[in-house]
């Protein structure tokens, strides 16, 4: 069963509509990425999930149980922030502990429990430090563990990895990610940043201006994107328009075949093609494309193309090694299988 | 700033603050001290023994003061931390008119709100009253409680509270344990402003008190252009006493802990 539902979920700030219509089905144990740019509404999502803003319209639902008229202290969806995360008059047993506390544990077991929880986030013998005696990544660990001790019934983070460097964020993503499986919690977080989201969540919540565009596994958003927005947001600019005939996509002089092309009637589309599945070669074979460079540049692992395709502005990663020269030609190879064609824009 | 400048500096303000209380100090205990002597040719007990009889009334208006002082600190609180928060955090339609009439009470003479407020009162027959005083002491008081405690606030994030919140602490704890141990300072200084600049009302509390309330600033300033010195000194040092004790505890909290008051808190 869905662990939580938000059903047609709405928020306006006076003329703003912040979240529009929002249905999203978690499950129990899953953890979900709400990602898009800033002001996309995501935040505020999570802010009426946790009870700290009352939708204006729509429903949210914990299990089968709807839970807008519990107040936020006794949802159980607890909100760990991206700064500001300790008490900061607090020792950081006192912070842990803080839930258990308001929820009239007794001291012992409470002295426990914040042990165990330490241990679990990697800071075993830190209780009686203080906020301000530990790095970034230790005082979110803590407000990890903070949330956590308390096992709630969802796990909220705000962009809880924004402040930290880029190692760290890595060390911390795993973590995040260990802690949530082991503790088979159900977690939602928001992020703008698309690397983190596909690393992390089981499931992305792609939105913009507060509308969800489509909500799948982080590699159907890679692969399968249902709007050129949604592929563009994942960093995938190359774009052709043109008509599908049977098993071929005619762009001007060109025809390519499409793998999985039964799937959609013929007609107008637009065919893409994701930067590193495309192949450079510097002969003409099946299903290519004629290219021009226009710049390049060398990104260690590969070589970034800038490339006018039929008129078209494409980005192509192409082999670190490869020499490329602004100006001149090549041709790029479009594997069938990995073509994807998306609704023409409107 | 280098040790030698900072020492000089404190150094400095400790001769401006201290010479003239030390002077106070001498008169108190001086029975004659005629001009061209450096220091009294004589010195008594006396200012300090009428200090200290049921004659002066000092002992009475001492409590009469801290009590009124109190109230006002308190009702102070109550009503400017609030609309300090409000202030700070919120926007609202004619949230400029707001701030804007907050700031007249510093602005516009005491005497002039006063002579109104004194008519109002006597309509209401709190006029020559302990609670009439408290009232007229809030004009200028309240003022200086929100103008401290909004600065404390506009740095404040409640992110915190809504943590805590998440976590399981209704509005009244989250206060408790979040909130107010994170304006604790702020709010320390505040209560103090506002509890000397009651302490230090003569105009009003002589208006609307009628004579009938007597603070220690009433037995004070009528004696000061006297011609017994040592009496006001004495009285004068009494006046002091609290101000530099209620100082002494406000720096010292301050110093300790964390402090959301840029500026008052160490570095």
């Amino acid at each position: 069963m869905a662990a939580v539902v938000l059903q047609h979920l709405t928020r306006r700030f006076g003329n703003v509509v912040a979240v529009n219509d929002l249905s999203l089905e978690i499950a129990a144990g899953e953890m979900v990425a709400l990602l898009g740019p800033s002001g996309c509404g995501k935040s505020t999502t999570l802010r009426m999930i946790a009870g700290l803003l009352p939708p204006t319209a729509g429903d949210i639902r914990f299990g089968d149980r709807s839970v807008l008229a519990v107040p936020a202290e006794q949802r159980g969806a607890v909100l760990v922030f991206q700064k500001h995360l300790l008490f900061p008059h607090m020792t950081v047993g006192e912070n842990v502990g803080f839930g258990l506390r308001m929820r009239g544990l007794r001291q012992k077991e409470i002295h426990v429990r914040v042990q165990e929880m330490l241990e679990l986030v990697r800071l075993p013998g830190f209780e009686k430090r203080r906020a301000h005696e530990l790095s970034g990544g230790q005082q979110q660990r803590v407000a990890l563990a903070r949330g956590l001790v308390v096992r709630p019934a969802v796990l909220l983070l705000d962009e809880p990895l924004a402040n930290l460097d880029a190692n760290l964020r890595l060390e911390m993503r795993e973590l995040i990610r260990s802690l949530q499986q082991a503790l088979k919690m159900t977690a939602i977080f928001v992020t703008h940043d698309q690397e983190e989201a596909v690393m992390l969540a089981d499931r992305i919540a792609l939105l913009f201006d507060g509308v969800l565009q489509q909500f799948d596994r982080p590699r159907a958003l890679y692969e399968c994107p249902r709007s050129v927005q949604v592929a563009r947001f994942f960093r995938n600019e190359n774009v052709l328009r043109g008509r599908k005939e049977g098993e071929r996509f005619v762009c001007g002089e060109s025809h390519l075949v499409v793998g999985g092309a039964k799937e959609h009637p013929d007609g107008e589309y637009l065919l893409t093609v994701r930067p590193e599945e495309v192949r450079i070669s510097d002969s003409q074979v099946e299903n290519s494309l004629w290219a021009r460079v226009r710049a390049a540049v060398y990104m260690g692992t590969h070589t970034q193309l800038l490339l006018e395709v039929e008129g078209q502005q494409w980005r192509v990663h192409g082999p670190a090694d490869g020499c490329y020269p602004a100006g001149s030609g090549l041709w790029i190879h479009l594997p069938p299988q990995r073509i994807w064609l998306l609704p023409p824009a409107v | 700033m280098s040790s030698f400048w900072r020492g000089g500096l404190v150094g400095g303000i400790g001769v401006v603050v201290g010479l003239p209380l030390l002077v106070q100090v001498i008169w108190s205990f001086a029975f004659r001290w005629y001009f061209p002597d450096l220091l009294p040719s004589e010195w008594g007990l006396h200012a300090w023994r009428y200090v200290f009889s049921d004659s002066s009334r000092v002992g009475e208006a001492l409590l009469t003061s801290l009590g009124i002082g109190l109230a006002v600190s308190l009702l102070s609180i109550g009503i400017g931390l609030p609309a300090a928060r409000a202030l700070a955090l919120h926007d609202f339609p004619g949230k400029g008119l707001v701030e804007w009439l907050l700031l007249v009470p510093i602005v516009v003479p005491g005497v002039v709100a006063t002579m109104g407020v004194h008519l109002v009162f006597i309509h209401l027959r709190i006029a020559d009253s302990s609670l009439g005083v408290v009232l007229v002491h809030l004009i200028p008081a309240v003022p200086y409680m929100i103008l401290v405690m909004a600065s404390v606030f506009a740095n404040y994030d409640t992110a915190l509270e809504e943590t805590a919140r998440t976590l399981g602490a209704d509005a009244v704890r989250t206060f408790w344990f979040v909130t107010l141990p994170a304006i604790l300072p702020g709010l320390l200084v505040a209560t103090l402003f506002t509890f000397l600049i009651s302490w230090s009302q003569y105009v009003t509390t002589l208006l609307i008190g009628g004579g009938r309330v007597i603070t220690l600033s009433m037995l004070l300033f009528p004696l000061i252009g006297g011609s017994n010195n040592a009496t006001a000194a004495a009285i004068s040092l009494v006046f002091v006493a609290p101000a530099l004790l209620a100082l002494g505890v406000t720096a010292r909290s301050l110093a300790n802990g964390p402090s959301v008051l840029g500026g008052l808190g160490r570095p």
